[in-house]
C-alpha cells in the first residue's frame, strides 16, 4: 500500500465519503449555531438593557435571525461606482471561509471518559471505521487555528479598501493595526498551552486534559489550571480583540465610522460579513473550551456515549458565548491608544514572562533543571526566580515608558516655545519687508 | 482500516509513492507553480499598489502550498502565520496609511526597471544553475515522511541551536535599531 506522506495507510472511497459527511455536518452545525448565537446575543443584550429583545418571529423570537436573513437576501445588491469591484466581491468570502475552516479542528463531541480517545466507530454495515468528532485532526492543529485567525483580517481589510470610500478605509487601517497587536499575545498565550500539553493536535490537547478516574473528569487537569490562569485571561482578551467584538470593536465603531468596513455593503454580501462575525465568535468559544477547559470531555452522567461529549462541549461553549455577550453589554469601547497600550505594554510582556516561568517549571518537573534535592523546593525556587525576573522586567519596561514620555513632553515643551520665536521672526521679517517696501 | 480523520496521527511511517500518486502530486505542483508565476508577473506589472500587495500574497500562499506538497507542515503553517498573517498585513497597513488611492496609480512606474529585470534574470540564472548542479534529475527519496513539528523543534534546539540563537539576536537588534531610528526619544 503506497501513499503520499499525508495520505498514509491509503484512502479509499469510504474515507472520502466520511470526510465529506463530517464537513457537511460541521457546516450545518456552525450555521445553526451561528443563527442561534445571533438570537442569543440580541436576547441577552436586550435583557441586560431592560428590553425584551426579539420575541415575535417564532417561539421566543428564535426565528428572528432567519427572518432577517431572508430579508437581506431579497434586498438590492449594490456595488458602489468607486469600488474596486473584484476586491469588493471577494472580501465577504475571504471573511467567511477562514471562520469556517477554523471550526474544522474543534472537537465537538466524543467519549473521553474511562480512557476513551474520543473516537467513535461507525456501525459494521457502514464499514466499521473509526473517526473523531471533528472534521480533521491535523497534527499542527493549533498552528492551523492561528494561521486561519491571521487570515480572517483580510476580509475586513479588503472590504474596507475595496469599498472606495473613506470610513471603510479608516476601518481597514484600524483592523490591520489591531490584528498585528493582538496576534502576538494570542500566540504567546497559546504557546503556554503547547508547553504544558506537549502537543499541537486538538484531540491530543483534549486527551491531555482528561484525568484518570473520576469518570475522566478532574478540573485540575484542565489547561486553565495547569497553565496558571494568566494565559487563559490573556487569550480571552486577545480573542475578543481578534474577533473585533466590544469593547475592542473599533473596526466597526458605528458612532465614528458609520458601519466601518461594511458601510458600503448590502444584501447578501452584508449577510456574509454578519455570518462570518458570529461564526468566528462561536468558533473562538469552541477553541477556548478545547484549549483551556477540556473540550468535550466530562463524566458520562447519562449513558449517551459520544453525544454526552457534545452536551459537555455545548454547555462549556454557552458559558463563553454568554461572556462575550456580557462584555458587549457591559464594557464601553476602549480608545485607540488604550487598545494599543493594552496589547503591547500589558498583554505581550505578561504572556512572555509567564511563558518563561512555565518553561522553567516544566524543566523542573521533567528533572532537567534542579537547584536542590527536592522537586517541590525546586518548583518554589523557579517560581521565586520567575517572579523576580518578571518584576525586574516590569520595572525596566515602566522605566523605559516613563523616560520616553518625559522626554517627549520635554520636546513638546520646547516646541510650544518654538512657534512663538518663529512667529516673532516671521513677524520681524514681515516688518523688515514692509519697511523695505516703504523705502 | 483507518479513517481519514485518524490518518494524520498514524502517518509518521515512511511510505513509497506509487506512480499514480506521484502523478497527482506533480500535477498539483505544476498548477500551483503556474499560479505563482502568473501572480509574480502580475505583481510587478500592476499599476495599483494594493493589487501588487495582494499578488504578492498569492505568491506567498503558493510557497506555503509547496511546503505542504513537500510534507513540511510546520514550515507551511509558519509561512501562513508570519508572511501572510503578519508581514503582509503590516505592509497593507503601511500602504493604506500612506497612499491608498482608489484605482490605478498612473505614475506607479520605475524608470530604471531594466536594472530590476536584469537582477531578477541573473538571480534566476544563478539559483537555477546551482539547484540543477546540486540535484540534477534526483528524485525525492522513496521513504519521504512528513516532517513533524516535534522533529523540527528537536533539530532547531539541538543541532542548529547556535545559528538559531544568532538569528534571534540579529532580529532583536534589527527591531531595537528600527525603534531607535524611528523615534528619537
Amino acid at each position: 500500500m503506497g501513499g503520499h506522506p499525508f495520505l498514509a495507510d491509503g484512502v479509499d472511497f469510504g474515507d472520502v465519503i466520511l470526510a465529506v459527511v463530517l464537513a457537511l455536518v460541521a457546516l450545518v452545525l456552525t450555521l445553526v449555531m451561528t443563527m442561534l448565537m445571533v438570537w442569543f446575543e440580541r436576547k441577552v443584550v436586550g435583557r441586560l438593557q431592560n428590553r425584551i429583545g426579539p420575541n415575535v418571529a417564532g417561539p421566543f423570537g428564535l426565528l428572528q435571525t432567519m427572518a432577517d436573513g431572508m430579508k437581506l437576501l431579497f434586498k438590492e445588491d449594490l456595488i458602489p461606482a468607486k469600488a474596486d469591484k473584484v476586491l469588493f466581491v471577494l472580501a465577504p468570502f475571504l471573511a467567511v471561509v477562514p471562520a469556517f475552516l477554523t471550526f474544522t479542528v474543534v472537537p465537538i463531541a466524543g467519549d473521553f471518559s474511562n480512557g476513551g480517545s474520543g473516537s467513535s466507530t461507525l456501525p459494521g454495515f457502514l464499514g466499521s471505521r473509526e473517526f473523531l468528532w471533528q472534521v480533521a485532526d491535523v497534527p499542527i492543529g493549533i498552528l492551523f487555528f492561528l494561521a486561519m485567525s491571521s487570515l480572517a483580517v483580510y476580509g475586513i481589510v479588503l472590504a474596507g479598501y475595496g469599498s472606495g470610500s473613506k470610513y471603510p478605509l479608516i476601518s481597514s487601517v484600524r483592523a490591520t493595526a489591531q490584528a498585528i497587536s493582538y496576534e502576538a499575545a494570542l500566540g504567546l498565550s497559546l504557546a503556554a498551552v503547547f508547553l504544558v500539553s506537549g502537543a499541537l493536535s486538538t484531540n491530543q490537547i483534549v486527551l491531555n486534559q482528561v484525568a484518570e478516574g473520576y469518570g475522566g473528569f478532574n478540573f485540575t487537569r484542565w489547561n486553565v489550571v495547569t497553565t496558571g490562569l494568566i494565559p487563559f485571561i490573556v487569550f480571552l482578551i486577545a480573542a475578543t480583540a481578534e474577533l473585533n467584538r466590544p469593547p475592542f470593536d473599533l473596526v466597526e465603531a458605528e458612532q465614528e465610522l458609520v458601519g466601518g468596513f461594511h458601510t458600503e455593503y448590502s444584501s447578501f454580501r452584508f449577510a456574509l460579513f454578519f455570518l462570518a462575525e458570529f461564526m468566528n465568535t462561536v468558533t473562538m468559544g469552541g477553541i477556548i473550551v478545547t484549549l483551556f477547559f477540556g473540550g468535550p470531555s466530562g463524566p458520562q452522567l447519562l449513558p449517551l456515549g459520544a453525544f454526552m461529549g457534545f452536551i459537555w462541549f455545548f454547555l462549556k461553549l454557552m458559558v463563553f458565548l454568554f461572556i462575550f455577550v456580557w462584555f458587549r453589554a457591559t464594557l464601553p469601547r476602549v480608545r485607540y491608544d488604550q487598545l494599543m497600550d493594552l496589547g503591547w505594554k500589558v498583554l505581550i510582556p505578561i504572556s512572555l514572562a509567564w511563558l518563561l516561568m512555565l518553561g522553567g517549571l516544566q524543566l523542573v518537573r521533567s528533572g532537567d533543571l534542579s537547584f536542590v534535592d527536592s522537586t517541590s523546593a525546586d518548583l518554589v525556587i523557579v517560581i521565586a526566580l520567575g517572579l523576580a525576573i518578571g518584576l525586574l522586567g516590569y520595572a525596566m519596561l515602566n522605566a523605559a515608558i516613563r523616560t520616553s514620555r518625559s522626554e517627549r513632553l520635554a520636546e513638546e515643551g520646547l516646541k510650544l516655545i518654538a512657534p512663538k520665536s518663529q512667529d516673532s521672526e516671521s513677524l520681524a521679517g514681515h516688518q523688515t519687508g514692509t519697511t523695505q517696501g516703504g523705502h | 482500516m483507518m479513517s481519514s480523520a485518524l490518518l494524520a496521527i498514524q502517518s509518521t511511517n515512511p511510505i513509497a509513492l506509487t506512480p499514480n500518486e506521484l502523478w497527482v502530486i506533480n500535477t498539483f505542483f505544476y498548477v500551483i507553480a503556474a499560479v505563482g508565476i502568473v501572480a509574480a508577473l502580475k505583481m510587478v506589472t500592476t499599476k495599483n499598489v494594493v493589487h501588487a500587495a495582494l499578488y504578492l500574497l498569492v505568491v506567498l500562499t503558493v510557497v506555503a502550498a509547496t511546503y505542504i506538497v513537500l510534507g513540511a507542515e510546520f514550515a507551511a503553517a509558519t509561512q501562513v502565520m508570519v508572511y501572510i498573517g503578519a508581514v503582509m498585513v503590516l505592509l497593507l497597513f503601511g500602504v493604506m496609511l500612506t497612499r491608498a488611492k482608489i484605482g490605478d496609480d498612473g505614475d506607479l512606474d520605475y524608470d530604471s526597471k531594466w536594472i530590476g529585470g536584469l537582477s531578477a534574470v541573473s538571480m534566476f540564472a544563478v539559483m537555477g544553475y546551482s539547484l540543477w548542479e546540486a540535484f540534477g534529475t534526483d528524485e525525492l527519496p522513496a521513504d519521504m515522511a512528513v516532517q513533524r513539528t516535534g522533529q523540527v523543534a528537536n533539530s532547531i534546539f539541538s543541532q542548529y541551536i547556535v545559528p538559531f540563537e544568532a538569528l534571534s539576536m540579529l532580529l532583536l537588534a534589527a527591531l531595537i535599531g528600527a525603534v531607535v531610528v524611528a523615534r528619537r526619544d
